[in-house]
């Protein structure tokens, strides 16, 4: 009987906002060939593979397609999941507990600098009969999500704007962030708005970038030396996708993955226990309404926390240490890649400059984006 | 359970349904454009063939010469070794004679059906093929095994894209000793396609 | 081996029609009803759910699973959409078979989706975006294309005629008269195949499953609960997947290795070692009638190059030996992708359980296997099922 299943293995390409110099295809041979050399397998010892992409992102029909080669999937048990690397990472640990794969690498990518529309790209999700005809951008979501989460909260705008400047001050210690900046609050504020109360800088930029990650089963990390670094608990949720029936105040999907993961891992108090987490902060206010889905804090304190410093390199609970998607970068499908490779550096003690001291227990979490109502959450440790 | 002791859903509706206005549709016209990074392999690929030569990668653990040239072997599993010129010769796999469009649209009276065809390439390894066209041949005349060369464009036409080569003709009578696939194909093609073609 | 036993309890499926009233979320809704319905359970019940839909260009939705997320009661539940192009259908349990034989969850909810007539002016333009978009595009291929090429070589290579081919057609649509889904069923002969019109030669258009609108749904259960639900479980004894590579045009195109890789996973699984006699109905993929004789084969079924003797001989016939595609096919009962790989799950979950109705096979079969391919003819998903 499989008990637990651990990461022991990652590789990755780095974040950039372009890269012309690769194909999609040489820049995740990259990170595959890091991953299986990290882990100390190679490709024919994989028992299956899982890739995480969506077609328009990838400017192909049925992009499972062109999954295989780069990651030395021919002929192996290989699929896609359209949906973040942490709903893959979910697959990929459901195959091991199964008994029947020992392995499963795990990729996903973003070559968003390839997409000319990516807007309206975005709006393409919106449903065609009731929502794309009032031809809104597609922010104007979030600009209604943040809009009502400060309401419910008392939050303030000059809130929000720290989350972006803590993260994108964090990016100037993470060498594969994209996006790394010292910004004010003012910079923030002063940006362009692009859907009140959002302005420009309170959106993540797109980058590009692969990550692999290698999942084996207890015996197999064991047998493999090195540090595993264990899957304790995961979970995934899908509220909504009608705008109409939204509660636009709280991240319900988040809240729910989240108390499907603590659960598996045994975590009753998230505060005392999580050491660290990399949350999804593809637009400022994100970050604070995930915190309180996670139960890191009450509603409406997640925006005291974070300016009491609690959240901060040195404080109790960090949160985005690597820059978060505001300062790493936006990943397409890849965001809860760069989550996981966080959470593996700093658990190993490979996190350099960025090092949380004495971390045992890390949380990530994603959510898909505009328009969705779908998210992921993972636990990892490494004891 | 049996199907046939429920209510099934799915109603099917007809073009006149449309027609007549029975029912409203909502249409939309996505504005998608991409940009793709060609990479170094591929990058290279059509620098090439702008300048009339077509190029293969070797991968010296598995001895491949591999076209479209790649920068790692997906079986080896490790990164590819040289460049290598290969030939705008080829021997024809296997080959469609097709009457409709991309878009299913089918093709006019006076349009001569595509012949799209897969072309072993001379010079890389045996089986490596690439999508191409075939022309300057009538469809009758085509034969599994056959070989073919390419017709490029005018050089000043050329602008780094697969179609600088516009398609692959057959190579006339004194070629027509080569390939492995020649012999073992014709043989067993013969009976099949030539019924089956004289019907059209 | 420990695995915990997962078995599909109910299903439910809608009629495929050329172009539905109901949207993507509508008919998702219907077939999911109905499989919940049929094993007398309701979405409280169901723990998580998993989507299977091919690619977002038939829809014209980005992300549809997300779009479709409702349709197919996720509403807050795990949800995930799983893609493998056209073998995406019978991959649909599989993707549930890991949330149930993984401990995680004992009632799974598996939905399968296409809604191809949202694409104007034909589904068939989405495939275009399929090829390689630097080496192959620019020569702008249509899916049957690829078809053709591999048709053309299939039969080169072992001397098959496209009438061989074309029985496939006759007895699919045929099955299919029987079957309360189909959209193509007729009663057609060997001759109006081969003088319907030629659209890629050697396909001509009755080679070919239609484009369609439909969805199916299946509740699996682990061991525990299936025996209360139900005192016909049909277990998935064994599951396989397996994908070649992308440089299509580089590969044996008259022989589906990445089939038989898949095939032999789920059949070492479910320790079955001659496949020929331990499997008694299959339904493998037939888009086009050639796909289902070069999926026996690859299926091991029978020799390389044998499958259209058989089919001549009458041994893959609802009556013969090895009855393949009861149900009709993709050919007959139509092809709304990723549901038609789900409906062939379906089939055999009915034939195991003696519920085909007029359709059902005769000798009580207790070992069936259903298939479906995709991709760039690189995709195998095989599942083999018993009682």
């Amino acid at each position: 009987m499989v008990k637990r299943v651990a990461i022991v293995g990652i590789g990755t390409t780095g974040f950039r906002p372009v890269t012309p110099d690769v194909s999609f295809r040489e820049l995740i041979f990259e990170a595959a060939r890091k991953a299986y050399s990290d882990a100390g397998i190679e490709p024919s010892e994989i028992g299956g593979f899982v890739t995480a992409a969506e077609d328009f992102l990838e400017g192909y029909s049925i992009a499972d397609e062109y999954c295989p080669d780069q990651i030395g999937a021919v002929l192996k048990p290989t699929q896609t999941i359209p949906g973040d690397f942490l709903h893959a990472l979910a697959t990929g640990y459901m195959m091991i507990m199964t008994g029947a794969f020992k392995t499963v690498a795990i990729e996903a990518h973003s070559k968003a600098s390839n997409v000319k529309t990516i807007d309206d790209m975005m709006g393409f999700a919106l449903d065609p009969v009731y929502n794309r005809p009032l031809r809104e951008t597609p922010h104007a979501i979030a600009g209604l999500e943040m809009t009502r989460y400060m309401f419910e909260t008392c939050t303030s705008s000059e809130q929000c704007a720290k989350v972006v400047v803590k993260n994108r001050g964090n990016a100037m210690r993470n060498p594969y962030a994209a996006f790394a900046a010292e910004l004010t609050e003012k910079d923030v504020l002063g940006s362009e708005p692009v859907s009140l109360p959002l302005h420009r800088l309170d959106i993540a930029q797109h980058a590009d970038g692969a990550v692999v990650a290698v999942l084996a089963d207890d015996q197999t990390a064991q047998a493999l030396g090195g540090t595993p670094i264990w899957i304790d608990g995961i979970g995934w949720c899908t509220d909504t996708p009608t705008l109409e029936m939204r509660d636009w105040g709280e991240a319900a999907y988040a809240r729910i993955a989240a108390e499907m993961a603590y659960r598996m891992a045994g975590i009753a108090n998230p505060r005392g226990l999580v050491d660290f987490a990399e949350i999804c902060d593809e637009y400022s206010y994100k970050e604070l309404q995930h915190m309180e889905a996670l139960k890191f804090c009450n509603r409406g304190e997640a925006a005291d926390m974070l300016e009491s410093g609690a959240t901060s390199l040195q404080g109790e609970l960090p949160v985005n240490i690597s820059g978060g998607a505001l300062g790493v970068g936006h990943l397409f499908e890849a965001s809860g890649a760069h989550k996981i490779l966080e959470l593996v550096e700093q658990l190993r003690g490979h996190a350099g400059a960025r090092q949380i001291p004495d971390v045992n227990i890390g949380l990530a979490q994603v959510w898909r984006g505009v328009p969705t109502a779908t998210g992921a959450v993972a636990i990892l440790s490494n004891m | 359970m049996k199907l046939e002791d429920y209510e099934l859903g799915g109603t099917h509706l007809r073009s006149s349904d449309f027609e007549k206005g029975k029912v409203l549709t909502t249409a939309w016209q996505p504005n998608l454009a991409y940009a793709w990074d060609n990479g170094v392999a591929i990058g290279r690929y059509l620098a090439e063939l702008k300048e009339g030569r077509i190029v293969a990668r070797v991968c010296h653990s598995c001895n491949r010469i591999m076209i479209p040239p790649r920068m790692f072997c997906e079986l080896c599993f490790k990164p590819t070794d040289e460049w290598r010129y290969v030939k705008d010769t080829g021997t024809v796999n296997t080959f469609s004679v097709a009457h409709v469009n991309w878009d299913a649209s089918r093709r006019g009276p006076k349009e001569p059906p595509l012949i799209p065809a897969v072309i072993e390439i001379d010079g890389a390894s045996p089986g490596m093929g690439i999508l191409h066209m075939l022309g300057g041949v009538s469809p009758n005349g085509i034969t599994v095994g056959m070989r073919v060369e390419a017709v490029w464009k005018k050089p000043g036409e050329r602008t780094g894209a697969i179609t600088d080569i516009l398609y692959f003709k057959p190579i006339r009578a004194a070629a027509a000793k080569s390939p492995r696939a020649a012999g073992k194909a014709k043989a067993g093609r013969k009976p099949a396609a030539t019924r089956a073609r004289s019907k059209r | 081996m420990g695995m915990r036993k997962v078995a599909i309890v109910g299903a439910g499926i809608t009629k495929f029609v050329r172009r539905a009233q109901e949207t993507g979320k509508e008919l998702s809704w219907q077939a999911s009803k109905m499989a919940l319905d049929s094993c007398g359970l309701t979405l409280d019940d169901v723990e998580a759910v998993t989507l299977g839909t091919a690619p977002d260009a038939f829809d014209g939705v980005h992300m549809k699973g997300e779009y479709l997320a409702d349709g197919a009661g996720a509403f807050r539940k795990p949800y995930m959409r799983h893609y493998v192009g056209g073998g995406t259908g019978v991959f649909s349990p599989i993707h549930g078979w890991f949330h149930v034989a993984s401990g995680l969850a004992d009632i799974v909810l598996v939905v399968a989706e296409e809604k191809m007539s949202s694409c104007h002016p034909h589904p068939q333009g989405a495939f275009l975006t399929i090829f390689d978009h630097t080496t192959e595009q620019p020569l702008k291929p249509t899916l049957i294309w690829i078809f053709a090429l591999e048709m053309n070589r299939y039969m080169s290579t072992y001397g098959i005629t496209k009438a061989d081919i074309a029985r496939v057609s006759v007895k699919n649509k045929g099955n299919a008269l029987d079957h309360p889904s189909a959209q193509v069923a007729e009663k057609i002969t060997v001759e109006d195949v081969l003088n319907s019109e030629t659209l890629c030669w050697p396909v001509n258009r009755l080679d070919i499953s239609p484009a369609s609108d439909g969805a199916a749904a299946v509740v699996l259960a682990s061991e525990r609960v299936a025996r209360r639900l139900t005192d016909k479980p049909v277990w998935i004894d064994g599951v396989g997947f397996s994908i070649d590579t992308a440089y299509w045009a580089t590969r044996d195109l008259s022989y589906p290795r990445y089939v038989e890789t898949a095939a032999r996973m789920a059949y070492d699984m479910a320790g079955i070692k001659e496949p020929h006699k331990e499997i008694h109905v299959a339904e493998p993929y037939d888009p086009f009638d050639y796909k289902e004789l070069h999926h026996m084969e690859g299926l091991m079924l029978c020799p390389r190059g044998e499958a259209a003797r058989l089919t001549a001989e009458g041994y893959t016939a609802r009556d013969g030996n090895l009855p393949i595609c009861p149900s009709g096919g993709a050919l007959g009962v139509g092809n709304p992708i990723a549901a038609t790989g789900l409906m062939k799950i379906i089939e055999i979950f009915l034939q195991l359980r003696g519920e085909a109705g007029k359709r059902q096979v005769p000798g009580r079969p207790r070992c069936g296997l259903a298939q479906a391919w995709g991709d760039l003819m690189q995709m195998g998903t095989v599942v083999v099922m018993r009682i």
